[in-house]
């Protein structure tokens, strides 16, 4: 039986260096009342603390000993978080500041931006959305391509709510899901609250490096159950597109014929967080990479869902990667209010396929309208 | 008589300050801290026993010293620390057998408190954005400290099956930061150049060493039990922390990263296991419900507050921090604010 050698620490008194795990527990049995009150009368962890004024409620005194202790006296006197946090403004002082020209505003806001960027002063939210870089960078740089290429005409917006949850529920299509960030740019221009689009994107996208990153940092997470209630529930508008690869992937000779709505798992978390659901149309996104052919054994080599071959692509290299400059039509559709079923509806599959159908449906016969009165693919 | 709490795990920093901590407490009459090594801090007055927790001396002195409230903090993170991998999951794992396998024969033991890690959740790209308590992970950890971990956790599960009457509260910490703490994390971010994963740009939560102490506190003194995810409120991303850290970053591409941690780990400079890869990768954030409802405790720092004491007191600086952005930036406003007094589009601010 091996004995433990027991080592007291500290405190400086006359207990013996070494002794048995017996004797150690014996010493302490009897050190336990006298020795411990007068020790801890000196000790130097409460020493420099005013003694407790009254016997608190005991979190309160464990706590003001927690903070005390944070700083052991060894170090030097900690810096306040704030001098650290409150980064001095390092624009120009406002009261000396000339009138700066527009430009130079530019120029100074630029820089301001740079600064955050580079200095990580930025506010992500738990999902990785980062506000700041989606408006000024990311959207950005899409909305020549929203305005003056796709020239995207957005109807019906008023059926997005203003404020609160809500489940956008839109056709996938364009081999490339430039769909679904011409939607995010329409809410955002165009909504008269201008709401954020938070997107659930496949678990590809999260898998794959650089998409990843922007995914995340543009607002798009996981579709997964988990994810869309706690959306919802923080009153955010959410996006879906329900087909996923076989409504993006699908061949030109299927446009606009919507594929298998998934498993509906959208509809259970829009009844779970009884918010509206909004279906949404899109038209022009299908002609934009008509895809003629699928290298499938190409795809699984590298992984991907699918392999386009279009007219362009991959015959003209990375010029087979400008999409066709086709019309855009968005329409926003009448709400389906899921805030009348009761508890436990979202667990009713029956329910559940109907409110799917439904949904699916109204897209449907408005892809077909908006087909019938569009004058050209491409004005 | 008061209570009598052992500490596993004192002779790193955290043990030995939760251990001061303990003898602060008019509560608790004794504080025995076990350790296989001799504290390298001061202990003040508390009992050590140097001994492996896998040896049965340990059964002993929680029976002679009449045991009620056991903290297990000695699951070890780095394989450097325990002199390599196949000695860090002997002490993780079998240590963790044997302690409890002491508190289950022991009739005083009255709560077990286990500090285990969000490391359990392990990192996939099919993770959910927020990992709840009672969430399954997608990706069970297959190497290192997640999986010790995830191994450690079910043990004490198994204890609480069978000693019902032992309130077992479980803590899953977010990665610790703070003036004084060292994490395989820690030491990441001290590098002069951060090698970070390209593409991809994790968000990550930490833990103030202070409000991980104190939860620990409050969790021993109380009688919570069940398991509670730890974590400064928010999140940051990868880069983000690099930046505020003031460091440069190299991208290095998904496939080489494996070769590069392995050369690094060999050196010795950093700890790169595949598992710190995936969750340099994808990253992982846990909800933190429950901690506020159920244990009724907010951390003093947000995880990014956490973050900047970690470089501010650990004294990380570099080529960008933000004092020196901010120095650039005002010099660039200067010239600019000279070439437009020069160009003569100015007037005298009237609003202030």
């Amino acid at each position: 039986m091996p004995d433990a050698r027991v080592i007291p620490i500290g405190g400086g008194d006359d207990r013996p260096r070494r002794a048995s795990a017996a004797d150690a527990v014996a010493a302490g049995a009897s050190r336990a009342s006298g020795e411990r009150a007068r020790r801890r009368a000196g000790s130097p962890l409460l020493d420099g603390t005013p003694p407790p004024v009254e016997a608190a409620a005991p979190a309160r005194p464990a706590r003001r000993r927690t903070a005390k202790k944070a700083a052991p006296p060894a170090t030097p006197p900690p810096v306040p978080v704030e001098t650290v946090l409150d980064e001095p403004e390092t624009g120009a002082p406002p009261a000396a500041a000339p009138v700066l020209p527009e430009w130079e505003r530019k120029v100074a806001a630029t820089l301001a931006f740079v600064r955050r960027r580079l200095t990580g002063d930025v506010e992500v939210d738990e999902f990785g959305f980062d506000p700041e870089l989606t408006d000024h960078v990311l959207l950005a740089m899409l909305r020549p391509l929203y305005e003056h290429y796709f020239r995207v005409e957005v109807r019906g917006i008023e059926n997005v709510p203003a404020d609160g949850g809500a489940l956008v529920v839109a056709n996938h299509s364009g081999t490339v899901p430039l769909d679904s960030l011409m939607t995010q740019i329409a809410l955002l221009d165009h909504h008269p609250a201008h709401r954020h689009l938070r997107m659930l994107g496949a678990d590809l996208v999260f898998q794959t490096p650089v998409i990843s990153e922007l995914a995340r940092k543009s607002g798009t997470t996981l579709a997964c159950n988990a994810d869309a209630e706690r959306l919802l529930g923080k009153g955010e508008l959410v996006g879906v597109w329900p087909e996923g690869f076989k409504g993006i992937g699908k061949p030109f000779s299927e446009r606009y014929k919507l594929q298998r709505f998934g498993r509906g798992g959208f509809v259970s978390a829009a009844l779970k967080a009884g918010v509206p659901i909004v279906p949404c149309s899109i038209i022009g996104a299908e002609e934009i990479y008509p895809i003629l052919g699928n290298m499938k054994s190409l795809a699984r080599l590298l992984g991907l869902p699918y392999l386009p071959v279009t007219p362009t692509f991959p015959w003209l290299g990375p010029l087979g990667a400008i999409p066709l400059p086709s019309k855009w039509i968005i329409e926003f559709g009448e709400p389906v209010h899921t805030d009348g079923y009761g508890p436990g509806s979202a667990d009713d599959p029956m329910l559940v396929f109907n409110l799917t159908d439904q949904v699916r449906e109204t897209i449907q016969h408005t892809l077909y309208r908006l087909l019938m009165a569009r004058r050209s693919i491409f004005f | 008589m008061g209570r009598v709490v052992m500490v596993t795990g004192v002779s790193r920093y955290l043990g030995g300050r939760f251990t001061q901590l303990l003898q602060a407490d008019p509560d608790i009459s004794r504080v025995i801290g076990v350790d296989v090594v001799p504290p390298k801090a001061d202990l003040g007055d508390a009992e050590f026993v140097r001994a492996d927790i896998r040896n049965p001396v340990i059964g002993k002195v929680i029976a002679q010293a009449e045991v009620d409230t056991v903290v297990h903090m000695a699951v070890l993170a780095t394989p450097l620390d325990a002199g390599g991998r196949a000695m860090m999951k002997e002490i993780n794992v079998i240590g963790t057998m044997q302690l409890l396998a002491a508190c289950q024969k022991a009739p005083s033991v009255r709560k077990l408190v286990v500090k285990s890690s969000t490391a359990v959740y392990g990192s996939s790209p099919q993770d959910p954005a927020l990992f709840t308590e009672d969430l399954e992970p997608n990706a069970m950890a297959r190497s290192g400290y997640a999986k010790d971990s995830v191994e450690v956790e079910g043990y004490v599960r198994g204890f609480a099956r069978r000693r019902p009457d032992v309130a077992v509260t479980t803590l899953r910490f977010a990665n610790f930061v703070g003036p004084k703490v060292t994490t395989p994390l820690t030491s990441y971010f001290s590098l002069p150049v951060v090698p970070t994963v390209l593409g991809f740009d994790p968000r990550m939560q930490f833990v103030h060493e202070r409000d991980g102490l104190e939860v620990l506190w409050r969790v021993t003194l109380g009688d919570h039990g069940g398991t509670f995810n730890i974590a400064g409120d928010g999140v940051v991303t990868l880069s983000q922390a690099i930046r505020r850290a003031g460091r440069p970053s190299i991208p290095l591409p998904q496939p080489a990263a494996p070769w590069i941690g392995q050369a690094l780990r060999r050196l010795g400079i950093a700890d790169f296991s595949s598992e710190q890869l995936r969750f340099l990768s994808y990253g992982r954030v846990v909800d933190t419900t429950r901690m506020k409802d159920v244990l009724g405790f907010t951390p003093r720092y947000s995880t990014r507050e956490a973050f900047d004491d970690f470089v501010a007191r650990q004294g990380l600086h570099g080529p960008l921090s933000a004092d020196v952005v901010g120095a650039v930036e005002d010099r660039v406003n200067d010239v600019l604010g000279a070439v437009a007094t020069r160009s003569g589009g100015i007037k005298a601010v009237s609003d202030a």
